[in-house]
């Protein structure tokens, strides 16, 4: 697993209290993880917080599960 | 019509000298201080130093981690009384009509801590917001309620009273109105603050409402005594579950006592300082033994506002002696703060249940670090001062004062 996918993963499993075997890439975080749309808005910013990347509104909203986030996250990183 | 009769089932406390009812009460006997050092932050450049905090709480005993940090600390203190009152009232909540059960809750600020740190935190950055989604929710004194309603499913009337120290008062007058009326059958009522914060002590340092004696913490809350200068910070949380007399017997529910009366005024006068001669107090008092239909010769003992402060008290005992005249000697008075601190909006939570406890045990708990008598203050008032005193006690009076001049009083009487 990469060094963005294991930070991805525990941000998930602190901010959701959820067990890091939940945490899979096609989990989706209200579906599957139990967030709120508010859990998920801050989940969004710690995600920025973490890689120091600004993400926009509409791109955020596409972010759903954990392998969109990571995925996203691994192609804006560093560029 | 007639109105129903309001009883007291279940009791909850959290409070800087015991986190449940038992330790609180013990500790209020036994005439102990819970002020000391502040842990909460630095305090070496405030003018306090000292505060009556919670001690040993671990929230996540309690709460979910995962929900406990969406939470302001008074969020939490007001869950955790809760649970211990819905224990000690054993009701099982399950079979409980939860439509009729409200959640009316006092707090005078809310979630402090919560906007400090978000508001410091944006002001660190370069002006761009990331505001925490939680923040609001944090924040806003009425979440305690909501959160109480959440956690038990209770669907009745539910909404946050706001009159600084005077709030629960006002939050147990309002439910024992809407049971009187057969609105609701059951209602968590209490209060809770968190304010032991930068902003808490700055802010009552600031207006000069703190006592500043950090040399010896644990005698700074000294109400009635000539050295007072100023209250001593407190926070934390009480709950009682008030219930229709008939709706307790009818599951043969252990009744505390019954809440006969509550009444309130405001003092149109100042926005910190109460008037001078007393008068909202008094008119609080009288409408309170009004409300219940009472002589104020039945009054046993008064927990008084009594938090300390220079001019603060004696405007109380004032008010006092004008109502009850000689009777004012007979009765017993203590302020329970000189041990708790001052604990704003859930000041009136905690000495209601303080009141109440002074009946089943019939024993007053003292006014300690009384040592140096105020000419002001007529001595011949029995101010219970610095040891419980045990006596018949059928009927207590429960004071509080806010800032704004709001002024609520609650009686409670012996089951008869």
């Amino acid at each position: 697993m990469s060094e963005i996918a294991q930070k991805v993963k525990n941000i998930i499993v602190e901010k959701l209290g959820v067990e890091e075997s939940e945490v899979t890439p096609e989990a989706s975080f209200t579906n599957d993880l139990g967030a709120d749309s508010l859990d998920t808005v801050e989940l969004i910013m710690e995600f920025e917080k973490e890689f120091n990347l600004p993400i926009p509104d509409d791109e955020a909203e596409k972010i759903a599960t954990v392998g969109l986030a990571i995925e996203y996250l691994e192609k804006h990183i560093g560029k | 019509m007639t109105f129903k009769r309001v009883v007291v089932t279940g009791l909850g406390a959290l409070t800087p000298i015991g986190n449940d009812v038992p330790t609180y009460w013990s500790n209020l006997a036994a005439g102990v201080s819970g002020a000391g050092p502040i842990t909460k932050f630095d305090a070496s450049k405030f003018r306090t130093q000292f505060a009556c905090e919670i001690k040993g709480l671990d929230v996540t005993q309690h709460i979910p981690r995962q929900d406990a940090r969406k939470m302001d600390a008074f969020t939490h203190y007001a869950l955790i009384a809760t649970d211990e009152a819905i224990r000690d009232a054993g009701v099982d909540v399950e079979t409980l009509d939860r439509n009729k059960v409200g959640v009316i809750w006092g707090s005078g600020i809310g979630g402090l801590k919560s906007f400090e740190d978000e508001m410091i935190d944006y002001a660190r950055g370069d002006g761009t917001p990331r505001i925490n989604p939680f923040f609001i929710v944090r924040m806003i004194a009425d979440s305690a309620s909501g959160q109480i309603s959440m956690r038990y499913g209770f669907r009745g009337t539910n909404y946050v009273t706001v009159s600084a120290c005077a709030s629960t008062n006002n939050a147990i007058i309002d439910a024992l109105n809407y049971i009187r009326l057969g609105r609701l059958k059951m209602c968590v009522v209490g209060g809770s603050e968190a304010a032991v914060t930068r902003a808490g002590i700055g802010g009552f340092n600031a207006n000069r409402a703190l006592s500043e004696r950090n040399d010896s913490p644990e005698t700074a809350s000294r109400p009635y005594d000539k050295g007072r200068d100023g209250f001593v910070l407190g926070e934390g949380a009480g709950a009682l579950i008030l219930e229709e007399y008939e709706h307790a017997q009818a599951r043969g529910a252990k009744i505390y006592a019954e809440l006969i009366g509550g009444g309130m005024s405001s003092d149109a006068y100042h926005i910190t300082a109460p008037h001078p001669e007393g008068l909202g107090a008094f008119l609080a008092m009288q409408d309170a033994l009004e409300d219940a239909g009472i002589e104020p010769s039945s009054i046993d003992y008064i927990n008084t506002h009594g938090t300390s402060t220079p001019i603060g008290d004696p405007q109380e005992l004032k008010a006092i002696y004008q109502l009850f005249g000689d009777h004012s000697f007979k009765l017993n008075i203590s302020s329970t703060k000189s041990m708790t601190g001052h604990l704003l909006g859930a000041a009136g939570a905690v000495e209601a249940i303080a009141a109440i406890k002074a009946i089943e045990h019939q024993l007053v708990p003292p006014t300690i670090n009384y040592v140096t008598p105020d000419e002001e203050i007529d001595s011949r008032f029995n101010l219970t001062a610095n040891t419980a005193q045990a006596r018949s006690i059928t009927t207590v009076m429960s004071n509080a004062f806010g800032f704004g001049g709001h002024n609520a009083i609650v009686i409670f009487r012996k089951l008869s």
